[in-house]
């Protein structure tokens, strides 16, 4: 039985649509979610597909960016944040980039074997803050909080950050290959003094790493970050590499 | 639903969520997309989605209701060939040729884009998620280099005498 497509042609008509989430698979750029509907893992019966919705695009108002969920990632390289930019060049290669969306990224479950969700990294470490309906009605709140949440009954509408104006730092350890998930991603930047922390790709979410905020002890980074075992690296690797990658991030922000 | 392939406007009837490789091969009977890993791995399934190279293999053919498809079928003639297919073809870029669909729209929608020579580390980033398992990377890059600069056709380092080459190696064509 094939499902039954919802193509709302606007914001509104799309969290209409999704109302609580019930019963509904969300449908953005597809990179994740047709190979799982082609090979018959996922049988949808009700998906709201996004392409019209309007919920694509980058814009600036006053000091704040605001990026759709349904702006695909290749939107992102090159675009108004150099740091998000350097982790989205990561993400798949140019064609997969193409269809996949930062949306997309943020609700990403782990794949098998590998982690998903790259873009948590840099989103965190700007502050960034993603607005997003469903049970409950809408609400905005930092991308960390909505990524420790439970994120199946959301539908993402937009992510917004201050427009950055301090420096950062970025770190990625990852095999020398366009579909390669990363083994982990470490972002950091400052803004106004304060010091926030992201890290992606070594489990289910990305995290931030408070602790090491604080003290800017890289060891720190251990104290919020539980790396996971999977087809690409081990636990072990990962947090031996996690303080390295950390250390070598906040030279970059002294040295920027 | 509609979509334009190759200059020819269609009507759709599969369902929504079928992926775009299927509607071209399945129902368009457009058999150029291959259907290789179909989880956006191998490449093979690129197609020019309005002028854009996409996977086939990842798009649902409603989020591109409308749209105009490329396919490599669409980029030249058996007898005038496209620059990238005839570069393709005189350099010997292709072994068993299941990724040179893939690799040739990819090819050319890099090089439309560039407008000119391509260099090498341009070729490896666009081409970076195709898959060539007979492993003939050195001759697909090197006949994307070629067709950028407009190397196509007679080759200098070929004889022009008509007669064959020497065979090297019995039994072989090398």
């Amino acid at each position: 039985m094939p499902a039954e497509a919802l193509v709302p042609t606007s914001a509104e008509e799309a969290a209409r649509l999704y109302g609580d989430g019930e019963g509904v698979v969300v449908f953005a750029g597809g990179t994740i979610l047709l190979p799982e509907i082609s090979a018959g893992r996922l049988k949808p019966e009700r998906a709201l597909m996004l392409h019209k919705s309007g919920l694509d695009g980058i814009s600036t108002d006053g000091g704040t960016i605001r990026i759709g969920a349904m702006t695909p990632v290749s939107a992102l390289v090159g675009g108004p944040s150099e740091l998000i930019s350097r982790f989205a060049e990561n993400v798949g290669d140019g064609e997969v980039r193409r269809s996949a969306t930062v949306g997309g990224n943020l609700c990403a479950t782990a794949g098998v074997g590998a982690q998903r969700g790259d873009l948590g990294a840099p989103l965190i470490a700007l502050g960034a803050r993603v607005r997003s309906t469903g049970k409950g009605g809408e609400r905005t709140e930092p991308v960390e909080d909505f990524l420790a949440g439970d994120r199946s009954g959301r539908l993402v509408l937009e992510v917004e950050l201050d427009a950055p104006s301090g420096k950062w730092g970025a770190e990625t350890l990852r095999r020398r290959h366009a579909h390669s998930y990363a083994i982990a991603n470490v972002a950091v930047a400052s803004n106004g003094g304060g010091l926030r922390i992201g890290v992606s790709g070594v489990g289910p979410t990305a995290v931030r790493a408070r602790a090491a905020e604080q003290s800017r002890n890289p060891d720190d980074v251990l104290r919020d970050v539980e790396p996971v075992d999977d087809a690409v690296a081990s636990a072990e690797y990962r947090r031996k590499m996690l303080p390295v990658l950390l250390r070598r991030a906040l030279d970059q922000l002294e040295t920027a | 639903m509609k979509l334009t392939v190759n200059g020819i406007e269609q009507e759709i009837f599969s369902p929504p969520l079928t992926p775009l490789l299927h509607v071209l091969r399945d129902e368009l009977d457009v058999t150029s997309p291959k259907a290789g890993c179909q989880q956006g791995g191998c490449g093979t399934c690129t197609v020019l989605i309005d002028g854009e190279p996409r996977r086939s293999c990842l798009t649902a053919v409603a989020a591109v209701d409308g749209s105009e498809i490329t396919t490599l079928e669409g980029l030249g003639e058996p007898e005038q060939l496209s620059p990238v297919q005839a570069a393709f073809h005189e350099r010997y870029a292709a072994q068993c040729g299941f990724c040179t669909p893939g690799m040739v729209v990819a090819a050319t929608a890099l090089i439309e884009r560039k407008g000119g020579p391509v260099e090498r580390d341009e070729v490896l980033e666009a081409l970076g998620g195709h898959y060539c398992r007979c492993t003939g990377y050195v001759k697909i890059v090197d006949a994307v280099m070629a067709a950028s600069r407009g190397q196509t056709g007679a080759r200098e380092d070929e004889p022009e005498t008509g007669e064959e080459a020497p065979v090297m190696i019995p039994g072989s064509p090398a």
